[in-house]
């Protein structure tokens, strides 16, 4: 029963007196707010992002697409040590790009995981109901996935660097290419977590999620790719550029391609110059802006 | 604790408070109404999540027209409808919503292990929700709504689903919020005969407007109805009606409740005190027929304004 919780009160004058008090303990302490609750939403949902505080099972492919982000930049790093090569196998700015097939899976398996789960359940109105307001809550996940993709992302851009240390390759253009591949994939994590979040907040159902935002990446890479194609097949270099505007991979890699000292994968290697370059950054920053927005608004409509 | 005036909520089609005003003390209020009612509308108003169309709200003396925050910090909310994550466990879930209500880490994991056992759940509460029984998670759905120690609990519907003991231990529970733990409680039900043993204050809204507000003595005493039902015998074989004719002629009338579904040869009156109990025993005995049954009916919302309550029935210009 409850009498292992029992208080002791000091024994009272007349000595022989004890008071166990099983009764109900009220709470005088702190109340910490809205911000506290908006950071210990944000660790949590960090936390489940890479399956902690959750099932063993469902740590397993969170942990199995970190793992499989990182193996190619040991390999890689193994081999410059080795061969005692001058130069890396791949820029910081194109390993992202190159495993965008993982960093897609990862986007749609565990952006439905961080708002869906609460929509099923209908866990939102018990939110809700606390200090938090719809924008603490959407800046929570968004924070978190975020942060969550960035730990993905930048994890084997730090085993390329130290790698690239260790093979005692030149420090300062190691470490201006590294700052250029860490600011990169921060702007590709901000993005693809909105464009996910976006997807995935508006259906409670999980596979849903994960197709839709499996085919939304994969369909707009794989069209923006062949319109770049044809369009270079036909030697209009002006609108392969254009084009790479309407993928998020794309977009990313115009931007890097612009400012972050990144060779273009766009075919032919057309990239945006600085003019375009700005139209770029404006449009990722204006979508990462208008996944934020539309967030918010989905979750004003839930509510209660 | 609460208090209204003229609180309306118009959405496009449907009027879901019309110009509602109530004073809500200390205490276990219960609040009564079918469903579509606008107790849900109410209580969503109350948390200072909906805007009210007109008219204003106070809760814990804050108007929740722009103290919503400070009032979801001192305030628990259960919702109807289920609302638990089945993948983790009971302690688990109830520390993170601690932490969402504010509480340091330490005070949230202590609350919930304190909060847990109040609302009844031992050793289950390490297993995952996914398990348990439907009246397990309506101790958990309480648990998260008390767990940071609120000064007011809005309750919607805890009693829904569970079966006779589950509703009498909820209800044993509510009543010990209030007295034990010291937290006001406003629940919400669509039976009031429920309502009547757990609650000091009894609300009583239908399409949005208030149809009475008074203190559950005042409730029972006028509104206590007994349904009685008895055999037939070769001396009257039509023992309802005898019964009927012979209260009739002592005084005291009775209706014919054959026209409720299932019925069957029941027989309603108003009891005025202890002295109706005799009285029909004793007539029923003069008769010489077998008492079938005698009890108590259980007031659904309808009653409160057809029968006992011609006045207001008349105000509020509502049929049932």
């Amino acid at each position: 029963m409850a009498a292992e919780q029992s208080l002791r009160t000091p024994a009272t004058a007349a000595g022989d007196t004890r008071i166990h008090n099983i009764g109900y303990r009220s709470y005088d302490g702190p109340r910490l707010g809205r911000a506290y609750a908006r950071r210990s939403l944000y660790s949590q949902s960090l936390r489940g992002a890479y399956g902690l505080g959750r099932s063993v099972k469902s740590k397993v492919l969170p942990m199995l697409l970190f793992v499989v982000m990182c193996v190619p930049a040991a390999i890689m790093v193994a081999v410059a040590v080795a061969t005692k090569a001058k130069d890396l196998p791949v820029d910081y700015t194109e390993y992202a790009i190159i495993m965008q097939a993982v960093i897609s899976l990862y986007v749609a398996s565990q952006a439905p995981v961080a708002v869906s789960r609460d929509l099923r359940f209908k866990t939102v109105p018990l939110y809700f109901s606390r200090p938090i307001e719809t924008a603490d809550y959407v800046l929570a996940k968004f924070a978190a996935l975020a942060s969550a993709l960035f730990a993905l992302t930048a994890a084997p851009l730090l085993v390329l660097y130290l790698g690239a240390l260790l093979a005692k390759l030149d420090f300062t253009d190691q470490t201006k290419g590294f700052a250029q591949g860490i600011v990169s994939v921060a702007l590709l994590s901000l993005l693809l977590a909105g464009i996910g979040l976006v997807i995935a907040a508006v259906t409670p159902r999980r596979g849903f999620g994960i197709a839709a935002v499996i085919a939304v990446l994969t369909i707009s890479y794989g069209a923006v790719s062949t319109l770049q194609a044809i369009a270079d097949a036909q030697g209009s270099d002006g609108s392969i550029t254009w084009i790479g505007l309407f993928s998020p991979v794309t977009l990313i890699d115009g931007v890097q391609t612009a400012f972050l000292g990144a060779t273009s994968t766009f075919p032919g290697g057309v990239g945006p110059d600085t003019g375009e370059g700005v139209v770029y950054v404006l449009f990722t920053l204006g979508l990462i802006a208008a996944c934020y927005g539309l967030l918010v608004r989905r979750y004003k409509k839930v509510g209660l | 604790m609460i208090a209204t005036e003229s609180l309306s909520k118009r959405y496009p089609r449907v009027t879901a408070l019309d110009r509602l005003s109530v004073d809500i003390g200390p205490g276990v209020t219960g609040l009564v109404g079918a469903n579509g009612a606008g107790k849900s509308t109410l209580i969503k108003i109350l948390l200072g999540l909906s805007p009210a169309t007109e008219g204003r709200a106070e809760v814990l003396g804050l108007d929740v027209a722009d103290k919503g925050a400070a009032i979801r910090e001192r305030v628990g909310y259960m919702p109807e409808h289920d609302c638990l994550p089945p993948d983790v466990s009971a302690t688990e879930f109830v520390v993170h919503m601690a932490r969402m209500s504010g509480l340091p880490p330490t005070a949230a994991r202590e609350r919930t292990a304190d909060t847990l056992r109040h609302v009844g759940l031992y050793e289950e509460r390490y297993r995952p929700i996914g398990g348990y029984s439907t009246g397990m998670k309506q101790r958990v759905k309480l648990a998260q709504a008390l767990v940071h120690d609120p000064q007011l609990v809005f309750l919607d519907e805890p009693t829904n689903g569970l079966d006779p003991v589950g509703r009498d231990e909820m209800l044993g529970l509510i009543r010990r919020i209030h007295t034990d733990f010291g937290i006001s409680v406003l629940v919400t039900s669509h039976l009031l005969g429920e309502l009547e043993r757990t609650c000091d204050h009894v609300v009583v809204i239908d399409g949005g407007k208030l149809l009475r507000s008074s203190s559950t003595t005042d409730f029972t005493q006028t509104t206590t109805t007994l349904a009685i039902e008895v055999t037939d015998t070769d001396e009257h074989p039509d023992g309802t009606r005898a019964v009927r004719e012979a209260l009739q002629a002592r005084g005291v009338s009775a209706e014919d409740g054959s026209g409720l579904p299932g019925a069957g040869h029941i027989l309603l009156l108003t009891a005025q005190g202890e002295e109706t109990y005799d009285l029909v025993r004793d007539v029923i005995a003069d008769l010489g027929l077998g008492l079938v049954r005698m009890e108590q009916r259980r007031h659904h919302i309808a009653e409160v304004f057809t029968s006992s309550d011609e006045q207001r029935k008349e105000a509020v210009g509502h049929g049932s």
